[in-house]
C-alpha cells in the first residue's frame, strides 16, 4: 500500500508523487497545499538549521540588555536573565528557555539529523523518522519570534522608569525570527516523508 | 493521475495518518508504519481532546484576567495591573500600537480561539454548508494561536530585569502563569482537532 496519501485536510485518496519542478501541488478536492517542489530546499533547511544553532550559541554569549538609571550602566545576558529570574518564577523561566532556545536547538539538531544523510545520498539514519516528527511536533513551541515582540512591549511598558537599550543578542534574535521563516518556506514535509520512505 | 472522481481513504478502507500522510490498511497496532505516530481507532482523531483542552484554556483565562499580571510601585504605592488594565495603561501613555497589539495578542486572539475552535467541533455534527470556508478558519487559528504568548514573555522580561536589580518597584503577578496555560492548552485543543471531520459529510465526488 505504499504511495498512496491521504490529504491531512479531507482525507482524498491521492497518489504520493512530487509536484512538478519549481511548482505546488494542491488536493483536488479541498484545495490544500499537498507539495511543492523547490530548488535546493534540503540544503535550505540544513543551512537554516546550522544558522539557528549558531546564532543562539552568539546571542547567548552577547549582551542581551543594558540599562542606564542615575549614572548606573548595566549589561545583562540572557543566561544572567535567566539565572536570576530563576527563583520564584523558575517555571515561567524555563518554559520561555525552553520556547527560545532549546527547543530551536532540539528542532535545527533533528532536521540536521534526518537531512544531512540524505543530502549526502546515505540511507537515511536510525530513528530518522521519529526525529523528522519531532521536529514538526516541536515547531509551534519555539517562539523566537513571539519573543521578539514580547521584548519590545516590555521596553515600551519601562521605558518611564529608566532607560534600557537593546544589545547585540536582540538583533541577533532578529535574525533567528527571518531563518526561522525561511526554514517553514523551505521545508516541504512530505517531500521529506518521501525521501524517509 | 487524479482519477475522474475523487475517493477518500476511508471509502477505500485505508487510514491516512494524521502527521505523514500515508494511507495504509488499518494496522493492528495502530501505528503508522512510516512515521510511527499514533493512529487513531477509527482513523479520525476524537472531539474528546479538543473539547477538553479548550475547556482548560477557558478556565484558566479567567483567572489570568482576574488576577494582577504586574505589580508597579511608584511613589509609596502600589498598583496592580491586570492584563487588560496593562494595554488600556499603554494606550494612555499614548503608545497606541503597542497597547493594541497587547490587547490584540492577550485577548481578542484567545477569545476568537475559543469560539472558532467551538464552532468547528460543533460544525462537525452535520454535514457541512461550506467546508472551504471552515478549513480557513481552522487554518488561521492554527496559525495564529500561539502569538497570544507576547504577554507571557513581557512578563518573563520583567521579572529578569526586576531580579537583575534594574527595578526595585515592578513584580509579575500571578496571573502569568494562568495565562500562559490557557494559551497552551488551546494550542493543544487546535492541534487537537481532525479537519478531515469537517469533510466526512461533505459530498465526495464532488472534485
Amino acid at each position: 500500500m505504499s504511495g498512496l496519501i491521504a490529504c491531512h485536510h479531507c482525507d482524498a485518496l491521492l497518489r504520493d508523487v512530487s509536484a512538478p519542478q519549481g511548482a505546488r501541488s494542491r488536493c483536488p478536492r479541498c484545495g490544500a497545499v499537498l507539495t511543492e517542489d523547490r530548488a535546493h530546499s534540503t540544503d535550505g533547511v540544513i543551512g537554516a538549521a546550522i544558522a539557528t544553532i549558531a546564532l543562539l550559541g552568539a546571542a547567548l554569549a552577547l549582551p542581551f540588555i543594558s540599562l542606564r538609571a542615575g549614572g548606573l550602566a548595566k549589561d545583562a545576558g540572557l543566561i544572567d536573565a535567566m539565572e536570576a529570574a530563576g527563583g520564584a518564577a523558575w517555571p515561567l523561566t524555563l518554559a520561555v528557555g525552553a520556547a527560545i532556545a532549546a527547543i530551536p536547538v532540539a528542532r535545527a539538531c533533528a532536521l540536521i539529523y534526518v537531512l544531512a544523510p540524505i543530502r549526502f545520498g546515505a540511507q537515511p539514519l536510525r530513528g530518522a523518522r521519529a526525529a523528522f516528527r519531532l521536529a514538526l511536533e516541536l515547531r509551534p513551541w519555539s517562539m523566537v519570534e513571539i519573543f521578539i515582540i514580547g521584548v519590545v512591549v516590555a521596553l515600551v511598558k519601562v521605558a518611564d522608569l529608566a532607560s534600557v537599550h537593546l544589545g547585540a543578542a536582540f538583533w541577533i534574535f532578529i535574525g533567528l525570527a527571518c531563518v526561522a521563516f525561511y526554514e517553514d518556506a523551505a521545508l516541504c514535509r512530505r517531500t521529506v516523508w518521501r525521501m524517509l520512505r | 493521475m487524479i482519477a475522474a472522481a475523487i475517493r477518500t481513504a476511508r471509502e477505500m478502507g485505508l487510514v491516512g495518518c494524521h502527521v505523514c500522510g500515508r494511507a495504509d490498511r488499518p494496522a493492528a497496532q495502530r501505528r503508522c508504519g512510516r512515521c510511527g505516530a499514533r493512529l487513531p481507532a477509527e482513523g479520525r482523531r476524537k472531539l474528546d481532546a479538543v473539547w477538553a483542552w479548550l475547556a482548560t484554556g477557558m478556565v484558566f483565562y479567567i483567572p489570568a484576567n482576574l488576577y494582577p499580571m504586574l505589580l508597579a510601585g511608584q511613589f509609596g504605592k502600589t498598583t496592580e495591573s491586570t492584563i487588560i488594565g496593562g494595554a488600556i495603561d499603554l494606550v494612555s501613555h499614548g503608545a497606541y500600537a503597542v497597547g493594541a497589539i497587547v490587547l490584540i495578542a492577550s485577548v481578542v486572539i484567545p477569545l476568537a480561539k475559543f469560539w472558532v475552535i467551538a464552532h468547528l467541533a460543533l460544525l462537525t455534527r452535520r454535514p457541512a454548508r461550506d467546508p472551504h470556508r471552515a478549513l480557513r478558519y481552522y487554518a488561521v487559528v492554527e496559525f495564529i494561536g500561539r502569538w497570544s504568548m507576547i504577554d507571557v514573555f513581557v512578563v518573563a522580561i520583567l521579572a529578569a530585569l526586576v531580579q537583575l536589580g534594574f527595578f526595585a518597584n515592578l513584580a509579575p503577578g500571578p496571573a502569568a502563569a494562568f495565562f500562559a496555560l490557557s494559551v497552551a492548552a488551546t494550542m493543544f485543543s487546535a492541534r487537537a482537532f481532525d479537519p478531515r471531520l469537517i469533510w466526512d459529510g461533505a459530498s465526495p465526488a464532488k472534485g
